[in-house]
């Protein structure tokens, strides 16, 4: 997109992370919305367009009775889940940049712990696109994203150990930022090994993600608009999805080499084609880690490290606060929250304006993908 | 013994249950360039015909990763190998790997196909290959 035309991330706000909010997924939508909305300065009022997830249970209106939404021109949504977290800053950044609206808010809010867990088994048959895997066992995530891991680690010769050493890191990084239900509480490798098994040989319970209770937003505008607002100029550089022929969201197991990740590799090349910026210009990533493994695949897809070297990459200290590219710095889904994603944009954000409890000196150049999505945000002259 | 979550077969996939109701392992191959792929589509991304025959496949390959599925509750509550097959024709399918050890497993292992009832309901299945056909 040309440097005139850019859009911005003017406004982000959350709800507390927890295990049982004790309110509904309206009212968590909300009040992360009306918090965006306070934190950029602006009002219901001010809001022509919303996005959300395909899977997000709170309708537009809705949403727009309870925070003061008067007019709505654009109301999308992303598909793919959590794969689809950063298109929702892609699409909010179409549809300021073409006019089609001029304040876009992007939310998502779940009692994804209290109220419908994700990671559960299936007990029944769902659609047709299940019939090849659900009767052979394949019934909950952990299984179904398991069958990819495991040609990884045999192509690359890792052990669940070697997926332990980022469970270490994002916790490390979670223990001292006070927004991550896992603050003040860091895990070693032994914690890790001596976690239970949830897919043997390939993810023990430190693998996986949290499941969590809570909301996220954050206010899109262009940044000709957000010059004028009151905080910290953070432009969205470039956005892009990564879909790829032949693959699968739960089931990506048909592309020929199993042991990287396609759709990743696709979102990095658009993104530094359309930015001219290449690996070594991203001061911090946010990589979505529903499950530690996607973590040396991203790192791998984005150019931090060759293929089959994300295991000494982190085992070095890359990732860490202090390493050549920090990763997760609030901790990520294992150890901030689970809201699907959209919490580690907030923390692009906040790493850009300077006010991450875990800040990264100097940081002008911020990734944050999530598998078949992307953005770089940038920060603003 | 697992518990299966029957398949709900639609007007793309039911050939597959149906054939494997009588034991073949089959996949469809479109009528226009004999192009195959698995899992099923309605169109040929090649030659854009709607139009396909069924495939006997061979049932042989070998395995191209794999996990032991097991969970605390239901539906499987003993546990399973679930593996992914590549098939000799070259195309991909998840299925299970019975008749061995987890401890016995590895990539590229060669499998061949079965078909049993489990839970009173007939899937493909695999085995490690008879030794004729490793020692090709
Ligand atoms: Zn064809």
């Amino acid at each position: 997109m040309a440097a005139s035309a850019k859009a911005a991330i003017v406004g982000i706000g959350q709800t507390e992370f927890s295990k049982n909010s004790g309110r509904s997924e309206l009212q968590l939508a909300a009040e992360a919305v009306r918090a965006a909305l306070a934190d950029a300065g602006l009002s219901g009022r001010d809001v022509d367009g919303t996005v959300t997830f395909t899977q997000d249970t709170n309708d537009e209106l809705a949403l727009a009775r309870a925070v003061g939404i008067e007019e709505i021109r654009w109301a999308s949504r992303t598909p793919f889940g959590g794969g689809g977290a950063s298109a929702t800053v892609e699409h909010a950044a179409a549809a300021v940049i073409s006019g089609m609206a001029n304040v876009v808010v992007v939310y998502r809010a779940f009692n994804e712990r209290s109220g419908h867990r994700f990671g559960q088994p299936a007990q029944q048959a769902r659609s047709a696109g299940f019939n090849f895997y659900l009767p052979y066992g394949l019934d909950a995530p952990t299984k179904m994203y398991s069958l990819w891991f495991q040609r990884y680690m045999h192509v690359y010769g890792l052990t669940n150990a070697d997926f332990g050493l980022y469970s270490v890191v994002a916790r490390r990084h979670a223990a001292t930022n006070p927004n991550a239900w896992f603050h003040g509480k860091p895990i070693t490798l032994a914690d890790h090994q001596n976690s239970r098994w949830i897919v043997e040989p390939i993810l023990r319970l430190l693998d996986c993600c949290q499941e969590s209770d809570g909301g996220v937003a954050l206010v899109v505008t262009t940044a000709e608009r957000a010059r004028d607002l009151r905080q910290p100029l953070v432009t969205v550089e470039a956005a892009t999805q990564g879909n790829v022929i032949d693959g699968d969201v739960l089931f990506n197991y048909y592309h020929p080499d199993i042991a990287r990740f396609p759709e990743a590799e696709m979102g990095a090349r658009i993104l530094y084609e359309t930015t001219g910026l290449g690996p070594a210009d991203i001061d911090v990533a946010m990589l979505y880690e529903n499950f530690s493994p996607v973590v040396f695949y991203q790192l791998e897809a984005y150019g931090f490290c060759k293929p089959g070297e994300a295991r000494d990459f982190i085992a070095d200290g890359h990732i860490d606060l202090d390493g050549t590219i920090p990763v997760n710095t609030h901790g990520g889904l294992l150890g901030e929250a689970y809201i699907h994603g959209v919490n580690n944009i907030l923390e692009a954000v906040r790493q850009l304006r300077g006010t991450a409890a875990n800040q990264v000196s100097d940081v002008r150049h911020v990734l944050a993908a999530a598998g078949r999505s992307a953005i770089i945000l940038g920060r603003g002259a | 013994m697992p518990r299966v979550i029957r398949p709900v077969p639609d007007l793309d996939d039911a050939f597959f249950w149906e054939a494997a109701r009588d034991g073949r392992l089959v996949t469809r191959a479109c009528a226009g360039c004999g192009r195959i792929a698995h899992p099923p589509s309605p169109m040929c991304p090649a030659c854009g015909s709607v139009d396909w025959t069924e495939r006997e496949l061979s049932g042989r390959g070998t395995i191209h990763s794999w996990i032991v599925s097991r969970h605390p509750s239901q539906p499987d509550d003993a546990p399973r190998i679930v593996i992914l097959v590549d098939l000799e024709e070259g195309i991909r399918l998840v299925s299970n790997l019975r008749e061995v050890d987890a401890a016995d497993v590895s990539n590229e292992m060669p499998v061949e196909v079965f078909f049993d009832e489990v839970d009173g309901f007939r899937l493909p299945q695999f085995r490690p290959a008879a030794a004729q056909e490793v020692s090709v």
